[in-house]
Protein backbone atom coordinates (compact mmCIF):
# COMPACT_ATOMS: atom_id res chain seq x y z
CA UNK A 1 0.00 0.00 0.00
CA UNK A 2 0.84 3.05 -0.84
CA UNK A 3 1.14 6.47 1.75
CA UNK A 4 -0.50 9.40 0.64
CA UNK A 5 0.76 12.76 0.83
CA UNK A 6 -0.94 15.94 -0.04
CA UNK A 7 1.22 19.30 -0.65
CA UNK A 8 -1.70 21.63 0.78
CA UNK A 9 -1.37 25.37 1.95
CA UNK A 10 -5.11 27.03 1.77
CA UNK A 11 -3.42 30.25 0.69
CA UNK A 12 -2.40 30.67 -2.88
CA UNK A 13 1.49 31.12 -4.03
CA UNK A 14 3.25 29.79 -0.88
CA UNK A 15 4.86 27.10 -2.85
CA UNK A 16 2.63 24.12 -2.91
CA UNK A 17 3.57 22.80 -6.67
CA UNK A 18 7.23 23.75 -6.13
CA UNK A 19 6.94 21.46 -2.91
CA UNK A 20 5.22 18.71 -4.33
CA UNK A 21 7.97 18.95 -7.57
CA UNK A 22 11.05 18.63 -5.34
CA UNK A 23 9.88 16.39 -2.25
CA UNK A 24 8.18 13.69 -4.95
CA UNK A 25 11.53 14.18 -7.48
CA UNK A 26 13.55 13.43 -3.94
CA UNK A 27 11.75 10.52 -3.17
CA UNK A 28 11.92 8.96 -6.22
CA UNK A 29 15.87 9.68 -6.03
CA UNK A 30 15.71 7.92 -3.13
CA UNK A 31 14.41 5.00 -4.60
CA UNK A 32 10.77 4.98 -3.97
CA UNK A 33 8.18 4.76 -7.07
CA UNK A 34 6.26 8.32 -6.36
CA UNK A 35 3.65 9.75 -8.53
CA UNK A 36 3.09 12.99 -8.01
CA UNK A 37 -1.36 14.44 -9.00
CA UNK A 38 -1.55 17.50 -10.14
CA UNK A 39 -5.31 18.24 -8.27
CA UNK A 40 -5.63 21.70 -9.66
CA UNK A 41 -7.81 21.26 -12.36
CA UNK A 42 -8.41 23.87 -14.16
CA UNK A 43 -4.88 25.74 -13.30
CA UNK A 44 -2.63 22.96 -14.37
CA UNK A 45 0.96 23.75 -13.48
CA UNK A 46 2.89 21.02 -11.79
CA UNK A 47 3.51 19.81 -15.91
CA UNK A 48 5.58 22.71 -16.17
CA UNK A 49 7.59 22.72 -13.07
CA UNK A 50 8.33 19.24 -13.40
CA UNK A 51 8.96 19.71 -17.32
CA UNK A 52 6.80 17.39 -19.03
CA UNK A 53 4.08 19.90 -20.58
CA UNK A 54 4.52 18.76 -24.12
CA UNK A 55 3.90 15.14 -22.99
CA UNK A 56 0.51 15.60 -21.84
CA UNK A 57 -2.54 13.56 -23.36
CA UNK A 58 -4.61 12.40 -21.04
CA UNK A 59 -5.09 13.78 -17.54
CA UNK A 60 -6.58 13.33 -14.14
CA UNK A 61 -9.97 13.88 -15.28
CA UNK A 62 -9.96 11.86 -18.46
CA UNK A 63 -8.81 8.70 -15.92
CA UNK A 64 -11.47 9.92 -13.40
CA UNK A 65 -14.43 9.67 -16.45
CA UNK A 66 -13.09 6.68 -17.75
CA UNK A 67 -11.96 7.79 -21.13
CA UNK A 68 -8.57 7.22 -20.75
CA UNK A 69 -6.60 4.45 -18.57
CA UNK A 70 -3.46 4.81 -15.63
CA UNK A 71 -1.23 3.99 -17.92
CA UNK A 72 -2.41 6.12 -20.82
CA UNK A 73 -2.27 9.22 -18.48
CA UNK A 74 0.55 8.37 -16.13
CA UNK A 75 3.61 10.40 -17.11
CA UNK A 76 7.30 8.77 -16.62
CA UNK A 77 9.84 11.68 -15.78
CA UNK A 78 12.78 11.80 -18.30
CA UNK A 79 15.31 12.18 -15.41
CA UNK A 80 14.39 9.93 -12.48
CA UNK A 81 12.50 5.96 -13.85
CA UNK A 82 10.74 5.72 -10.67
CA UNK A 83 9.03 8.85 -11.08
CA UNK A 84 5.84 9.46 -12.59
CA UNK A 85 3.33 12.55 -13.03
CA UNK A 86 -0.73 12.68 -13.19
CA UNK A 87 -1.32 15.95 -15.24
CA UNK A 88 -4.43 17.95 -13.91
CA UNK A 89 -7.32 19.17 -16.99
CA UNK A 90 -6.84 22.62 -18.16
CA UNK A 91 -10.40 22.29 -19.96
CA UNK A 92 -12.18 21.29 -17.10
CA UNK A 93 -12.95 22.63 -13.65
CA UNK A 94 -13.09 21.79 -10.03
CA UNK A 95 -16.07 19.93 -9.88
CA UNK A 96 -14.73 17.21 -12.51
CA UNK A 97 -13.40 15.80 -9.40
CA UNK A 98 -15.69 13.20 -7.29
CA UNK A 99 -14.72 11.29 -4.10
CA UNK A 100 -15.74 8.49 -5.54
CA UNK A 101 -13.84 9.09 -8.51
CA UNK A 102 -10.52 9.73 -6.59
CA UNK A 103 -11.06 7.30 -4.33
CA UNK A 104 -11.08 4.79 -7.02
CA UNK A 105 -7.68 6.10 -8.87
CA UNK A 106 -5.80 6.43 -5.75
CA UNK A 107 -6.22 2.78 -4.97
CA UNK A 108 -5.48 1.71 -8.56
CA UNK A 109 -2.32 3.68 -7.93
CA UNK A 110 -1.48 2.19 -4.44
CA UNK A 111 -1.10 -0.97 -5.90
CA UNK A 112 2.20 -0.11 -8.08
CA UNK A 113 3.86 3.16 -6.17
CA UNK A 114 5.33 3.54 -2.77
CA UNK A 115 3.97 7.49 -2.31
CA UNK A 116 1.15 9.23 -4.00
CA UNK A 117 1.49 13.09 -3.48
CA UNK A 118 -1.30 15.08 -4.18
CA UNK A 119 -0.43 18.54 -5.28
CA UNK A 120 -3.45 20.41 -3.64
CA UNK A 121 -5.08 23.50 -5.15
CA UNK A 122 -5.28 26.79 -3.03
CA UNK A 123 -8.72 27.43 -1.02
CA UNK A 124 -10.98 25.64 1.15
CA UNK A 125 -13.10 24.38 -2.01
CA UNK A 126 -14.01 20.93 -3.78
CA UNK A 127 -10.50 20.72 -5.53
CA UNK A 128 -8.77 21.17 -2.30
CA UNK A 129 -10.85 19.19 -0.20
CA UNK A 130 -10.31 15.86 -2.73
CA UNK A 131 -6.79 16.15 -2.63
CA UNK A 132 -6.74 16.05 1.41
CA UNK A 133 -9.94 13.82 1.75
CA UNK A 134 -7.58 10.41 1.54
CA UNK A 135 -4.68 11.77 2.67
CA UNK A 136 -2.33 9.56 5.39
CA UNK A 137 0.08 12.43 5.82
CA UNK A 138 -0.09 16.36 5.00
CA UNK A 139 2.74 18.78 4.34
CA UNK A 140 1.53 22.04 4.98
CA UNK A 141 3.32 24.74 3.17
CA UNK A 142 3.43 27.89 4.88
CA UNK A 143 5.37 31.20 4.66
CA UNK A 144 6.17 32.87 7.70
CA UNK A 145 3.65 35.82 7.63
CA UNK A 146 0.38 36.19 9.16
CA UNK A 147 -2.09 35.35 6.23
CA UNK A 148 -0.45 32.40 5.81
CA UNK A 149 -0.08 31.30 9.02
CA UNK A 150 -3.66 31.58 9.72
CA UNK A 151 -4.70 30.10 6.48
CA UNK A 152 -2.27 26.80 6.97
CA UNK A 153 -4.51 26.81 10.34
CA UNK A 154 -7.55 26.65 8.86
CA UNK A 155 -6.68 23.57 6.50
CA UNK A 156 -4.95 21.78 9.50
CA UNK A 157 -8.63 22.26 11.16
CA UNK A 158 -9.78 20.50 8.17
CA UNK A 159 -8.17 17.99 8.24
CA UNK A 160 -8.72 17.10 11.70
CA UNK A 161 -12.62 17.36 10.59
CA UNK A 162 -13.06 16.70 7.02
CA UNK A 163 -10.68 14.14 5.55
CA UNK A 164 -11.50 9.94 5.51
CA UNK A 165 -9.06 9.37 9.05
CA UNK A 166 -11.44 12.30 10.56
CA UNK A 167 -14.70 10.78 9.14
CA UNK A 168 -13.53 7.07 9.39
CA UNK A 169 -11.79 7.83 13.53
CA UNK A 170 -9.19 6.35 12.04
CA UNK A 171 -5.38 7.19 12.96
CA UNK A 172 -5.39 10.77 12.67
CA UNK A 173 -3.50 12.51 9.28
CA UNK A 174 0.40 12.83 9.98
CA UNK A 175 0.48 16.90 9.89
CA UNK A 176 3.73 18.41 9.20
CA UNK A 177 5.10 21.70 8.44
CA UNK A 178 7.24 23.05 5.68
CA UNK A 179 8.29 26.49 5.54
CA UNK A 180 9.00 28.29 2.20
CA UNK A 181 10.85 31.24 1.37
CA UNK A 182 12.18 31.50 4.47
CA UNK A 183 14.82 35.01 4.66
CA UNK A 184 16.56 34.98 8.13
CA UNK A 185 17.65 38.60 7.69
CA UNK A 186 14.24 39.47 7.05
CA UNK A 187 13.43 37.56 10.60
CA UNK A 188 16.10 39.57 12.27
CA UNK A 189 14.74 43.01 11.41
CA UNK A 190 11.26 41.58 12.28
CA UNK A 191 9.58 41.86 8.79
CA UNK A 192 9.32 38.47 8.70
CA UNK A 193 7.66 35.56 11.74
CA UNK A 194 10.56 32.93 12.92
CA UNK A 195 10.36 29.43 12.60
CA UNK A 196 9.56 29.33 16.30
CA UNK A 197 6.48 31.67 15.90
CA UNK A 198 5.03 29.65 13.33
CA UNK A 199 5.63 26.31 15.03
CA UNK A 200 4.27 27.81 18.41
CA UNK A 201 1.09 29.13 16.19
CA UNK A 202 0.65 25.75 14.02
CA UNK A 203 2.23 22.82 17.03
CA UNK A 204 3.22 20.28 14.11
CA UNK A 205 6.21 19.17 13.72
CA UNK A 206 8.70 20.67 11.35
CA UNK A 207 9.25 18.82 8.11
CA UNK A 208 11.90 21.75 6.71
CA UNK A 209 13.08 25.17 6.08
CA UNK A 210 13.23 26.05 2.58
CA UNK A 211 15.31 29.58 2.24
CA UNK A 212 14.34 32.14 -0.24
CA UNK A 213 15.96 31.50 -3.09
CA UNK A 214 16.86 32.56 -7.13
CA UNK A 215 17.14 28.87 -7.88
CA UNK A 216 13.43 27.86 -7.30
CA UNK A 217 12.37 30.78 -9.69
CA UNK A 218 15.14 29.96 -12.16
CA UNK A 219 14.18 26.04 -11.71
CA UNK A 220 10.60 26.81 -11.87
CA UNK A 221 10.99 28.30 -15.13
CA UNK A 222 13.08 25.80 -16.81
CA UNK A 223 11.11 22.68 -16.09
CA UNK A 224 13.32 21.43 -13.41
CA UNK A 225 12.24 20.67 -10.03
CA UNK A 226 14.90 22.29 -7.53
CA UNK A 227 15.89 19.66 -5.89
CA UNK A 228 17.68 18.39 -8.60
CA UNK A 229 19.90 21.80 -8.31
CA UNK A 230 22.14 20.32 -5.33
CA UNK A 231 24.13 23.10 -5.75
CA UNK A 232 21.51 26.02 -4.73
CA UNK A 233 20.30 26.15 -0.73
CA UNK A 234 16.73 25.30 -1.57
CA UNK A 235 17.43 22.22 -3.34
CA UNK A 236 19.12 21.19 -0.38
CA UNK A 237 17.06 22.17 1.90
CA UNK A 238 14.43 19.85 -0.06
CA UNK A 239 16.66 16.87 0.61
CA UNK A 240 17.05 17.57 4.07
CA UNK A 241 13.14 17.74 4.45
CA UNK A 242 12.84 14.56 2.27
CA UNK A 243 15.17 13.15 4.43
CA UNK A 244 12.75 14.07 7.31
CA UNK A 245 9.66 12.75 6.45
CA UNK A 246 11.71 9.36 5.24
CA UNK A 247 12.17 9.43 9.29
CA UNK A 248 16.32 10.16 9.38
CA UNK A 249 16.95 13.01 11.83
CA UNK A 250 18.83 15.66 10.05
CA UNK A 251 19.73 19.00 11.91
CA UNK A 252 17.62 22.04 10.39
CA UNK A 253 19.93 24.38 8.31
CA UNK A 254 19.80 27.96 6.57
CA UNK A 255 17.30 29.21 9.54
CA UNK A 256 20.22 31.98 10.36
CA UNK A 257 21.14 34.68 8.46
CA UNK A 258 24.65 33.35 6.92
CA UNK A 259 27.49 35.67 7.90
CA UNK A 260 29.91 35.47 5.08
CA UNK A 261 32.90 33.40 5.33
CA UNK A 262 31.92 31.17 7.91
CA UNK A 263 29.31 29.13 7.04
CA UNK A 264 30.47 28.66 3.81
CA UNK A 265 33.29 27.12 4.31
CA UNK A 266 30.96 24.73 6.68
CA UNK A 267 28.33 24.18 3.82
CA UNK A 268 31.12 24.92 0.90
CA UNK A 269 28.18 26.71 -0.93
CA UNK B 1 -56.50 -1.63 8.54
CA UNK B 2 -59.23 -1.94 10.78
CA UNK B 3 -59.81 2.66 11.89
CA UNK B 4 -60.38 2.98 15.20
CA UNK B 5 -64.31 4.58 15.64
CA UNK B 6 -62.90 7.29 17.41
CA UNK B 7 -59.68 9.43 17.73
CA UNK B 8 -58.50 11.88 20.03
CA UNK B 9 -55.56 14.22 18.69
CA UNK B 10 -54.61 17.75 20.01
CA UNK B 11 -55.00 20.85 17.70
CA UNK B 12 -54.62 24.44 17.85
CA UNK B 13 -56.92 26.75 16.56
CA UNK B 14 -56.67 30.26 16.23
CA UNK B 15 -59.38 31.72 17.71
CA UNK B 16 -60.99 36.30 18.22
CA UNK B 17 -60.16 36.58 21.77
CA UNK B 18 -62.64 39.59 22.98
CA UNK B 19 -60.99 41.59 25.90
CA UNK B 20 -63.88 42.71 28.55
CA UNK B 21 -62.33 45.98 30.24
CA UNK B 22 -65.96 46.76 31.87
CA UNK B 23 -68.66 45.37 33.40
CA UNK B 24 -72.14 47.24 32.35
CA UNK B 25 -73.39 44.97 29.82
CA UNK B 26 -75.51 47.70 27.68
CA UNK B 27 -72.31 49.63 27.83
CA UNK B 28 -70.36 46.74 26.08
CA UNK B 29 -72.43 46.45 23.58
CA UNK B 30 -72.87 49.39 22.63
CA UNK B 31 -69.27 49.11 21.54
CA UNK B 32 -69.34 45.51 20.63
CA UNK B 33 -71.92 47.03 18.29
CA UNK B 34 -69.90 49.67 16.94
CA UNK B 35 -67.04 47.43 16.10
CA UNK B 36 -69.36 44.92 14.71
CA UNK B 37 -71.00 47.42 11.74
CA UNK B 38 -67.19 48.03 11.02
CA UNK B 39 -67.06 44.01 9.70
CA UNK B 40 -69.98 42.61 9.92
CA UNK B 41 -68.84 39.63 7.32
CA UNK B 42 -66.08 38.58 9.32
CA UNK B 43 -67.85 38.32 12.75
CA UNK B 44 -70.70 36.67 11.57
CA UNK B 45 -70.95 33.22 13.19
CA UNK B 46 -67.41 33.78 14.29
CA UNK B 47 -66.12 31.28 17.17
CA UNK B 48 -65.15 33.73 20.31
CA UNK B 49 -63.49 33.67 23.38
CA UNK B 50 -64.05 36.29 26.55
CA UNK B 51 -61.08 36.96 28.00
CA UNK B 52 -62.96 38.07 31.63
CA UNK B 53 -59.62 39.22 33.84
CA UNK B 54 -60.25 42.54 33.80
CA UNK B 55 -63.80 42.72 34.67
CA UNK B 56 -65.61 42.20 38.29
CA UNK B 57 -66.97 38.95 39.22
CA UNK B 58 -69.36 39.83 41.42
CA UNK B 59 -71.77 42.69 38.96
CA UNK B 60 -70.85 40.73 35.51
CA UNK B 61 -74.01 38.96 34.30
CA UNK B 62 -72.59 36.16 32.61
CA UNK B 63 -75.75 34.83 31.60
CA UNK B 64 -76.96 37.74 29.49
CA UNK B 65 -74.14 38.36 27.73
CA UNK B 66 -74.06 35.52 26.73
CA UNK B 67 -77.30 35.75 25.08
CA UNK B 68 -77.10 38.80 23.93
CA UNK B 69 -73.73 37.43 21.73
CA UNK B 70 -75.83 34.61 20.16
CA UNK B 71 -78.60 37.00 19.64
CA UNK B 72 -75.62 38.67 17.35
CA UNK B 73 -74.42 35.63 15.83
CA UNK B 74 -71.38 35.65 17.57
CA UNK B 75 -71.02 31.82 19.20
CA UNK B 76 -68.61 32.42 22.47
CA UNK B 77 -67.20 28.83 22.74
CA UNK B 78 -65.13 29.42 26.43
CA UNK B 79 -63.79 31.53 28.50
CA UNK B 80 -60.55 33.13 29.58
CA UNK B 81 -58.58 35.06 32.46
CA UNK B 82 -61.43 33.78 35.82
CA UNK B 83 -61.55 32.48 38.63
CA UNK B 84 -63.80 31.88 41.84
CA UNK B 85 -67.22 32.27 40.74
CA UNK B 86 -67.46 33.32 37.58
CA UNK B 87 -65.45 30.37 36.80
CA UNK B 88 -68.62 28.24 38.01
CA UNK B 89 -71.32 30.41 36.12
CA UNK B 90 -69.41 29.77 33.28
CA UNK B 91 -69.44 26.16 33.65
CA UNK B 92 -72.51 26.24 34.31
CA UNK B 93 -73.89 27.71 31.19
CA UNK B 94 -71.56 25.11 29.15
CA UNK B 95 -68.72 27.37 28.63
CA UNK B 96 -65.44 25.74 29.49
CA UNK B 97 -62.29 27.88 31.11
CA UNK B 98 -59.77 27.98 28.42
CA UNK B 99 -55.94 28.46 29.58
CA UNK B 100 -54.23 30.28 26.67
CA UNK B 101 -51.07 28.68 25.45
CA UNK B 102 -48.73 31.89 27.35
CA UNK B 103 -50.15 31.10 30.30
CA UNK B 104 -49.76 27.74 30.21
CA UNK B 105 -46.03 27.88 29.82
CA UNK B 106 -44.94 30.22 31.97
CA UNK B 107 -46.15 28.49 34.88
CA UNK B 108 -43.19 26.07 35.40
CA UNK B 109 -40.40 28.00 36.96
CA UNK B 110 -37.64 27.58 34.69
CA UNK B 111 -35.67 24.38 36.16
CA UNK B 112 -31.66 25.76 36.21
CA UNK B 113 -30.00 22.83 33.81
CA UNK B 114 -27.58 20.87 35.27
CA UNK B 115 -23.91 21.91 34.40
CA UNK B 116 -21.12 19.26 32.95
CA UNK B 117 -17.60 20.13 31.61
CA UNK B 118 -16.63 19.29 27.97
CA UNK B 119 -13.00 18.80 27.26
CA UNK B 120 -11.05 19.28 24.04
CA UNK B 121 -7.63 18.22 23.88
CA UNK B 122 -6.43 19.56 20.49
CA UNK B 123 -5.88 22.88 19.41
CA UNK B 124 -9.46 24.66 18.23
CA UNK B 125 -7.79 25.71 14.79
CA UNK B 126 -9.03 28.85 12.65
CA UNK B 127 -12.73 28.23 11.31
CA UNK B 128 -13.19 25.92 13.68
CA UNK B 129 -15.90 26.51 16.58
CA UNK B 130 -16.48 24.65 19.75
CA UNK B 131 -19.93 25.38 21.69
CA UNK B 132 -20.29 23.85 25.35
CA UNK B 133 -24.30 23.64 25.94
CA UNK B 134 -24.92 23.49 29.70
CA UNK B 135 -21.45 23.02 30.62
CA UNK B 136 -17.76 24.32 30.73
CA UNK B 137 -15.33 24.22 28.44
CA UNK B 138 -11.62 22.75 28.78
CA UNK B 139 -9.00 23.30 26.40
CA UNK B 140 -6.15 21.20 25.93
CA UNK B 141 -4.00 23.55 23.56
CA UNK B 142 -4.23 26.86 22.15
CA UNK B 143 -7.52 28.03 20.61
CA UNK B 144 -5.88 30.13 17.57
CA UNK B 145 -6.66 33.41 15.56
CA UNK B 146 -10.38 32.87 13.93
CA UNK B 147 -11.29 30.25 15.71
CA UNK B 148 -14.16 30.72 18.57
CA UNK B 149 -14.89 29.10 21.98
CA UNK B 150 -18.36 29.02 23.38
CA UNK B 151 -19.64 27.64 26.87
CA UNK B 152 -23.29 28.41 28.86
CA UNK B 153 -20.55 27.79 31.68
CA UNK B 154 -17.02 29.10 32.26
CA UNK B 155 -13.99 28.20 29.76
CA UNK B 156 -10.65 27.27 30.55
CA UNK B 157 -7.80 27.04 28.23
CA UNK B 158 -4.55 25.47 28.89
CA UNK B 159 -2.77 27.55 26.00
CA UNK B 160 -2.32 30.26 24.37
CA UNK B 161 -5.85 32.17 23.60
CA UNK B 162 -5.59 34.29 20.40
CA UNK B 163 -9.13 33.86 18.75
CA UNK B 164 -12.51 34.54 20.91
CA UNK B 165 -13.69 33.10 23.81
CA UNK B 166 -17.38 33.98 24.80
CA UNK B 167 -18.22 32.36 28.47
CA UNK B 168 -21.86 32.57 30.12
CA UNK B 169 -23.64 32.00 26.68
CA UNK B 170 -26.45 31.82 27.83
CA UNK B 171 -26.14 34.74 30.58
CA UNK B 172 -24.08 33.58 33.55
CA UNK B 173 -22.56 36.21 34.98
CA UNK B 174 -20.60 34.05 37.42
CA UNK B 175 -18.54 32.33 34.15
CA UNK B 176 -14.83 33.30 33.88
CA UNK B 177 -12.62 32.61 31.19
CA UNK B 178 -8.63 31.69 32.36
CA UNK B 179 -6.25 31.08 29.97
CA UNK B 180 -2.43 29.93 30.18
CA UNK B 181 -1.28 33.59 27.80
CA UNK B 182 -4.39 36.29 26.55
CA UNK B 183 -3.81 37.01 23.42
CA UNK B 184 -7.49 36.99 22.30
CA UNK B 185 -9.37 38.82 19.18
CA UNK B 186 -12.35 38.91 22.02
CA UNK B 187 -13.35 37.83 25.03
CA UNK B 188 -16.77 37.73 26.17
CA UNK B 189 -18.75 37.19 29.30
CA UNK B 190 -22.58 36.98 29.09
CA UNK B 191 -22.78 39.14 26.10
CA UNK B 192 -20.17 41.68 27.87
CA UNK B 193 -17.09 41.64 25.83
CA UNK B 194 -14.05 43.12 25.12
CA UNK B 195 -12.06 43.63 22.12
CA UNK B 196 -8.26 42.69 21.36
CA UNK B 197 -7.27 46.64 21.70
CA UNK B 198 -9.21 46.57 25.33
CA UNK B 199 -7.84 43.67 26.69
CA UNK B 200 -3.84 44.66 25.07
CA UNK B 201 -4.47 47.33 27.58
CA UNK B 202 -5.60 45.54 30.94
CA UNK B 203 -3.47 42.58 30.48
CA UNK B 204 0.51 42.22 29.92
CA UNK B 205 -0.49 38.91 27.59
CA UNK B 206 0.66 36.54 30.04
CA UNK B 207 -1.62 33.85 32.40
CA UNK B 208 -5.15 35.68 33.30
CA UNK B 209 -8.42 35.57 33.88
CA UNK B 210 -11.43 37.21 32.61
CA UNK B 211 -14.78 37.90 34.95
CA UNK B 212 -17.50 40.15 35.55
CA UNK B 213 -17.38 42.66 38.27
CA UNK B 214 -20.43 44.20 38.51
CA UNK B 215 -21.32 45.39 34.64
CA UNK B 216 -17.41 45.76 33.52
CA UNK B 217 -14.88 43.32 32.71
CA UNK B 218 -11.74 42.72 34.37
CA UNK B 219 -8.84 40.52 33.76
CA UNK B 220 -6.22 39.79 36.27
CA UNK B 221 -2.84 38.28 35.80
CA UNK B 222 -2.46 34.63 37.06
CA UNK B 223 0.10 33.76 40.11
CA UNK B 224 2.90 31.91 38.15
Amino acid sequence: MAQIIVVTSGKGGVGKTTSSAAIATGLALKGHKTVVIDFDIGLRNLDLIMGCERRVVYDFVNVINGEANLNQALIKDKRCDKLFVLPASQTRDKDALTKEGVGKVLEDLSKDFDYILCDSPAGIETGAMMALYFADTAIVTTNPEVSSVRDSDRILGMLQSRSRRAEQSLEPVKEFLLLTRYAPNRVKTGEMLSVEDVKEILAIPLLGVIPESQSVLKASNSGVPVIVDQQSDAGQAYSDAVARLLGDEVPLRFVNEEKKGILKRIFGS
Amino acid sequence: MHKAVLELKGSSFTLSVLHLNADNIDVLLQELDKKLAQAPQFFQNAPLVLNLAAVNEKTLDLAQLKQALIARKLFVVGVTGVQGILAATAQELGLPVIKSGKEQFSKPAAKAPTRTTKIVKQTVRSGQQVYAKDADLVVFGAVSNGAEVIADGSIHIHGTLRGKAMAGAQGDNNAIIIANTLSAELVSIAGNYWLSDSIQAHSNGSGACVRLDGESLIIESLPT
